[in-house]
């Protein structure tokens, strides 16, 4: 991912060499904190051991099992209370399925303190986009060119009952919201979405939990119909302007262990 | 090649002891990445207990095309993964020793080191290349041998031990020396340059039927191919993963499932890669299709429901995805541009 401008090194740079008002703290030391992926459906907690049954009731009634769930955060930053921010470069692909980055550490050191906000990007950013990522290119991420290329935010596939009482699949995956797929692919609007975790103090050692309600994505504020929105959204812009919408919720501070 | 490397051992035999090799070190040989891959995936796996070296890949190959894994001398691997077939067979199943054909269908073998999951055959049982190259030899409807008996055979053979001593530094030939031989060997066999290769490396040009294809391919509202079996940044052409791609309603071979134990892996086999289709025929895990036209047909208007049939899968109730004749026309052709005939035709893979 590349490195977006000075001014950022420079905050980064002042950040580390300034004393601890800076942060709001009087603890000056490096940290790289943790953040802990976790899932639950309402609050009752869901991992892959759960997935392939139809234990799940959507707002809108339908019963779903869940087969596969895998998202791309990014860009985490920090705001000091002072209002500065420091950003972080890094990505990380949470497989649920596969139990595989759920814990991520991040890949440099901040100072330790407390922050007024630290926040992530869902998915990837525009200019992030259109990088050319090996691993997840490895991992099949990828959304095609027609589409207007780059990376899935979240592949979420499963099942639901529809309304014959038949098992039916659903790809609820989300991307960048495209119009006119082919070889000049236009963009109504940007849906990556920025989660505010909020105020988080970060000592020497700290687990930061996040948390997502898998619920949340069928439920407000649209009230998500399996039956009407299930299978072929990549090329659907308002079905993807309606996951943007319903995952500003999705996601919230869980525990923050030292 | 083979003569210049006996040549070379023999001279320098001349100068070894009886014994294991003093001072003496296989000479590495890392895997030539190709461009398209260094470009868009992540290196390969080799494991660090069997790096790749001339003598290991030599000996591998030797190994790989030698009866002498067989009981009655008769089969080798290349046997049913003929390098002219894209290391695999023409039949729907293959036939071991004793004329009994098993009821899967023989996986092409490329590009494996590049299975980052590290399952193999098609239903993951094997978890590592190493392993997979230990059961045939034993299975009684294919090689139909004894590994100890193996082992004897290339003790007792006049050249062997000197090559096993050669690649790994020892005189003792085990069974472990002898899969990680193969295992090199095969780590070896990587295609990459098909047409679309060439293409994407903007030294080729498709037809304007391949590029209508690979459209089909990549529309989720056409074929969707690319969510199981890569896509232009992922040149593998396969997810090295595990799917139920709705063959059958009621399955007689319970794949994955079989494996785990998981009666939600039930029907699931791994998604083989669409590159070299025009050599690897028939297709499926059980070779039920004999040609590519009845594989796209199948995707199209002939899907079987099941619990455990991926939600990938569209349009079940329909049997497919419904495509059109032109469409299902322009879909193969842009798949056989996945081909690569300098692979199957490439001197180093053959005996």
């Amino acid at each position: 991912m590349t490195k977006r401008n000075l001014l950022r090194l420079c905050i980064v740079l002042c950040l580390c060499a300034c004393d601890s008002d800076d942060s709001g703290s009087n603890n000056t030391s490096q940290t790289s904190p943790t953040f802990i992926f976790t899932h639950n459906w309402d609050g009752s907690q869901v991992s892959n051991a759960d997935f392939n049954s139809f234990q799940f009731t959507t707002a809108n009634g339908e019963s779903i099992s869940i087969e596969r769930l895998r998202y791309v955060i990014s860009d985490i930053t920090f705001r000091t209370n002072n209002g500065e921010v420091l950003n972080t470069d890094f990505y990380n692909l949470v497989d649920v399925t596969n139990n595989d980055g759920l814990n991520f550490t991040l890949a440099r050191t901040i100072p330790a303190g407390n922050y007024a906000n630290v926040s992530f990007t869902f998915g990837l950013d525009n200019e992030d986009n259109s990088q050319n990522y090996l691993d997840l290119n490895s991992a099949s991420f990828n959304v095609p060119d027609m589409l207007g290329g780059g990376y899935h935010y979240m592949q979420f596939d499963g099942k639901f009952i529809n309304s014959n009482i038949e098992e039916q699949g659903f790809n609820y995956h989300a991307i960048r919201a495209v119009d006119n797929p082919g070889t000049n692919p236009t963009f109504p609007q940007d849906t990556f979405f920025t989660v505010n975790l909020g105020p988080v103090n970060i000592a020497a050692v700290t687990e930061i939990e996040v948390e997502m309600n898998i619920a949340q994505w069928f439920k407000e504020p649209n009230l998500w119909d399996l039956n009407v929105y299930n299978q072929m959204l990549m090329p659907n812009s308002t079905a993807q302007i309606l996951i943007y919408e319903n995952g500003q919720n999705v996601f919230s501070l869980g525990e923050v262990s030292q | 090649m083979k003569k210049g490397i006996l040549s070379l051992v023999a001279l320098i035999c001349l100068n070894c002891s009886d014994d294991d090799t003093t001072g003496y070190q296989p000479t590495s040989m890392p895997l030539e990445i190709p461009q398209i891959f260094s470009n868009n995936i992540i290196p390969p796996v080799i494991p660090n207990d069997n790096p790749q070296t001339i003598e290991g890949v030599a000996l591998g190959k030797r190994l790989f095309f030698d009866k002498i894994l067989s009981a009655d001398g008769t089969q080798a691997c290349a046997s049913c993964h003929s390098p002219q077939t894209g290391f695999t067979d023409n039949t729907a199943t293959s036939d071991g020793i004793d004329g009994v054909f098993g009821t899967r269908n023989s996986m092409p073998l490329f590009n494996l080191a590049w299975n980052y999951s590290e399952r193999f055959n098609w239903d993951g049982k094997a978890l590592s290349l190493e392993q997979q190259a230990e059961e045939p030899v034993e299975n009684p409807i294919e090689l139909h041998s004894d590994w100890n008996e193996v082992i004897q055979r290339l003790k007792n053979h006049p050249e062997y031990p000197e090559l096993f001593r050669r690649a790994f530094e020892t005189s003792t030939i085990t069974k472990e020396l002898t899969t990680k031989a193969i295992a090199q060997f095969e780590r070896t066999l990587i295609s990459a340059n098909s047409k679309f290769d060439r293409y994407s490396l903007g030294q080729a040009t498709l037809t304007e039927q391949e590029i209508n294809g690979l459209d089909i391919f990549l529309r989720e509202d056409k074929g969707d191919c690319f969510h199981c079996h890569g896509n232009p940044n992922n040149p593998l052409w396969t997810d090295n993963d595990f799917h139920n791609n709705g063959l059958d309603s009621v399955f007689t071979d319970l794949g994955l499932g079989a494996v785990t134990g998981d009666p939600n892996d039930n029907g699931k086999f791994r998604s083989p890669s669409l590159r070299n289709l025009a050599y690897t025929s028939p297709y499926m895990h059980d070779g039920r299709f004999a040609t590519l036209d009845e594989v796209i047909d199948h995707y199209s208007e002939g899907l079987q429901n099941s619990p455990t049939i991926d939600p990938l899968m569209k349009k079940i109730n329909e049997g497919g995805v419904q495509l059109a004749t032109q469409e299902k026309a322009d879909l193969k052709a842009f798949l056989l541009s996945l081909s690569d005939p300098s692979f199957i035709n490439n001197l180093d893979f053959q005996d």
